[in-house]
C-alpha cells in the first residue's frame, strides 16, 4: 500500500467516526422540544463541525506532501503565537523583537525544518533567538520589567513555534526500513493525542472524582487513566502506520498522550493566571488555536526525540 | 450624470474598504464583543478610547455592513487632508465627518458639522479624548463634544466602545504592525440625564468606557 492510500483510508475512517458523531448530534437535536435550545448540544455540534474542518485540513495537507504540511503548521504556529503574545507582558521597547519573532524567527524555523537542517532547527530558537531578541529589546533602553518581558516572549516562541514545528519535523526523520512514509507519523501522533484527550474529557465527566490539580484544571486521575489507556489501545490499532511495532506503538502513544495531558494542565495554569477562559475565539466551540493544540505542543517534541533515539 | 461620474471613485472606495477589513482580520483577527447592545441598524454615537491611528479602522471593520454604511467617523481634517491618498481614505472610504481641530474663526463650527451628520441619520464614531493617549493613564480627560451631542440630540444612544491591544499592535512611531489579537467591545448605551452637569456626565461616560477593558469583570 502506498502512503497516499494509507492516508486516504485513515481519513475515511476519521470521516466515518465524525459522520457518526454528526448523526448523533442531529438525532439528539430532533428529540429537542421545538423552540428550545440546549447549550450542551449546541456546543457539541459546533465542536463536531470544527473537528470536520480540522480533519479535512490535516488530511489535505498530509496527502499533498511535506510542503503542504509545513504551510499548515506554519499558519498554526502564527495563529498560536498571536494568541500567546496577546497575553504576555510587553512594552513599546519590545516592538522590534516581537516583529522579528513573528516575521523572521517563525518563517525561518519552518524553512529550516523544510530543508531538513536538523542541526539548526533544533537550536535556532533555544539558542539564536534566545540570545538575539533580548539584545534587540535592551538596545531600545527600557528596563522596566525587562526579565519578565524577554522571558515571556521566549516562552511564547518555544511553545508556539519551536514545539509545534516538531510536528512537521517528523516528516524529516529518516527511519531505516520505513521507506519514506514518515508523513504517516504525523497522522499517528495527531489521532492518538487528540482522541486520548477527547476520551479523557468524556470519562472525566462520567466517572472523574479525584482532581489532579484542583486549583487549576478540571482534569481527573480517573479521566486521565482512561484517556491514556484509550490512546494506548488506539496506538496499538494504528501500529501499521508506524515503524514501531505493536508494543513500540503502544509505548509511543502512552508517552505522547501523558505529556500532552500534563501539558494541557500547564496551559490551564497560564490561562488561570491571565484571567482568561480561552486563548481566543478563532475556532468555533473550541476557543483558540492554543486551546486546540496545547497537548500536541507538549507531545510533539517528546515524540520526535523518542523516535530519533530509539528508531534511527 | 453626477451619480455616473462618481461611480469609479465609489467603486475604488469599496475595494479599498474591503482591503482594509481583510487586512485587519488577517493581522489582528479583530473581533467584536457586543456586550451591551445588539448589532442592529439604529442611530448611535460610538465613543471609543484612542491609542493608535488604527482605532477607527478597527471599529469600522467589525461593524456589520448595514451598520457600517450608515456610520461615519468624526476625524481631524488636518490629518486626513494632508495627502491625496489620505483624503481619498478619509472622504471616500470612511466618509469621515472632517472637523478642524485648529480654532479658526473662518472654519465651520465642528459641532454644527457633527449635528448636521446626525440629522442626516448617520451614526458616528468619535474619540472624546480628542487626541491619542500616549500616557500610562487609562484615558485622557474627555472633551466636551460628547456632552454637547448628548444634550443637543438626547434620543440618540451614546455607546462606549473599548478597543483593546492596539497600543501594542501599532504604537506611535512604529512602522510594522504586530499581529496581536484586537477585541472591540461595545458597552451599554448611556444618555445625558436631565440637568446633569457636564463634568458629572463626562466622568460617568469615561467610567462606562473604562469598565469595558479586558480583565474587568462585567
Amino acid at each position: 500500500m502506498t502512503t497516499t492510500v494509507e492516508l486516504i483510508l485513515l481519513t475515511l475512517a476519521c470521516c466515518a467516526i465524525l459522520l457518526g458523531l454528526t448523526l448523533f448530534g442531529e438525532f439528539m437535536q430532533s428529540r429537542q422540544a421545538p423552540g428550545r435550545s440546549n447549550p450542551v448540544l449546541e456546543t457539541y455540534k459546533t465542536r463536531v463541525q470544527s473537528w470536520w474542518a480540522m480533519v479535512l485540513l490535516l488530511a489535505l495537507a498530509l496527502i499533498s506532501g511535506p510542503t503542504g504540511v509545513m504551510i499548515l503548521f506554519g499558519f498554526a504556529s502564527f495563529a498560536a503565537l498571536r494568541e500567546f503574545l496577546t497575553l504576555t507582558t510587553k512594552a513599546q521597547a519590545d516592538h522590534w523583537s516581537l516583529a522579528l519573532a513573528f516575521f523572521v524567527v517563525l518563517p525561518l524555523q519552518y524553512v529550516f525544518v523544510g530543508l531538513d537542517w536538523a542541526g539548526l532547527f533544533t537550536v535556532f530558537i533555544p539558542v539564536y533567538a534566545f540570545l538575539l531578541l533580548p539584545m534587540v529589546s535592551a538596545l531600545r533602553g527600557d528596563s522596566k520589567r525587562f526579565l519578565i518581558r524577554v522571558a515571556e516572549t521566549q516562552w511564547a516562541l518555544m511553545m508556539t513555534v519551536y514545539c509545534i514545528s516538531h510536528v512537521p519535523a517528523l516528516v524529516t526523520l529518516d527511519i531505516p526500513g520505513f521507506g519514506g512514509r514518515e508523513v504517516l507519523l504525523i497522522a499517528f501522533l495527531a489521532v492518538v493525542v487528540q482522541s486520548g484527550d477527547l476520551l479523557d474529557f468524556f470519562f472525566g465527566r462520567r466517572i472523574g472524582r479525584t482532581r489532579i490539580a484542583p486549583a487549576i484544571s478540571p482534569k481527573t486521575v480517573e479521566g486521565m487513566i482512561c484517556g491514556v489507556g484509550s490512546a494506548i489501545l488506539i496506538g496499538a490499532t494504528l501500529h501499521w502506520l508506524t515503524p514501531f511495532g505493536v508494543l513500540g506503538a503502544m509505548g509511543m502513544a502512552a508517552a505522547a498522550s501523558v505529556t500532552g495531558m500534563l501539558g494541557n494542565i500547564v496551559f490551564a495554569a497560564i490561562k488561570k493566571d491571565r484571567g482568561v477562559k480561552d486563548w481566543s475565539h478563532l475556532i468555533p466551540g473550541q476557543g483558540g488555536f492554543v486551546d486546540q493544540l496545547d497537548s500536541v505542543i507538549f507531545a510533539a517534541p517528546i515524540f520526535y526525540h523518542l523516535a530519533r533515539v530509539f528508531y534511527i | 450624470m453626477i451619480q455616473l461620474a462618481t461611480l469609479p471613485r465609489r467603486f475604488a472606495a469599496d475595494i479599498a474598504g474591503q482591503a482594509i477589513r481583510l487586512f485587519a482580520r488577517f493581522i489582528t483577527a479583530v473581533r467584536a464583543d457586543w456586550r451591551g447592545i445588539e448589532p442592529v441598524p439604529k442611530q448611535r454615537v460610538f465613543f471609543a478610547n484612542h491609542t493608535s491611528n488604527g482605532d477607527m479602522p478597527m471599529i469600522w471593520s467589525v461593524l456589520p455592513a448595514a451598520i457600517r454604511r450608515q456610520t461615519r467617523p468624526v476625524a481631524a481634517a488636518d490629518y486626513w487632508l494632508k495627502s491625496p491618498l489620505r483624503a481619498f481614505a478619509g472622504r471616500d472610504v470612511f466618509r469621515a465627518v472632517l472637523v478642524d481641530r485648529r480654532r479658526d474663526v473662518e472654519k465651520q463650527d465642528p459641532m454644527a458639522l457633527i449635528l448636521a451628520a446626525l440629522d442626516q441619520g448617520s451614526s458616528l464614531i468619535i474619540f472624546p479624548e480628542g487626541n491619542r493617549n500616549m500616557t500610562d493613564d487609562l484615558l485622557l480627560p474627555f472633551k466636551s463634544g460628547l456632552f454637547n451631542m448628548g444634550v443637543a440630540r438626547p434620543d440618540i444612544d451614546l455607546v462606549p466602545v473599548w478597543v483593546a491591544n492596539l497600543n501594542s499592535i501599532m504604537p506611535k512611531g512604529e512602522i510594522i504592525p504586530l499581529p496581536l489579537i484586537c477585541t472591540v467591545t461595545f458597552g451599554a448605551p448611556i444618555h445625558v440625564e436631565t440637568d446633569e452637569p457636564r463634568e458629572a456626565f463626562l466622568a460617568r461616560a469615561a467610567a462606562a468606557l473604562a469598565d469595558l477593558r479586558p480583565g474587568v469583570s462585567s
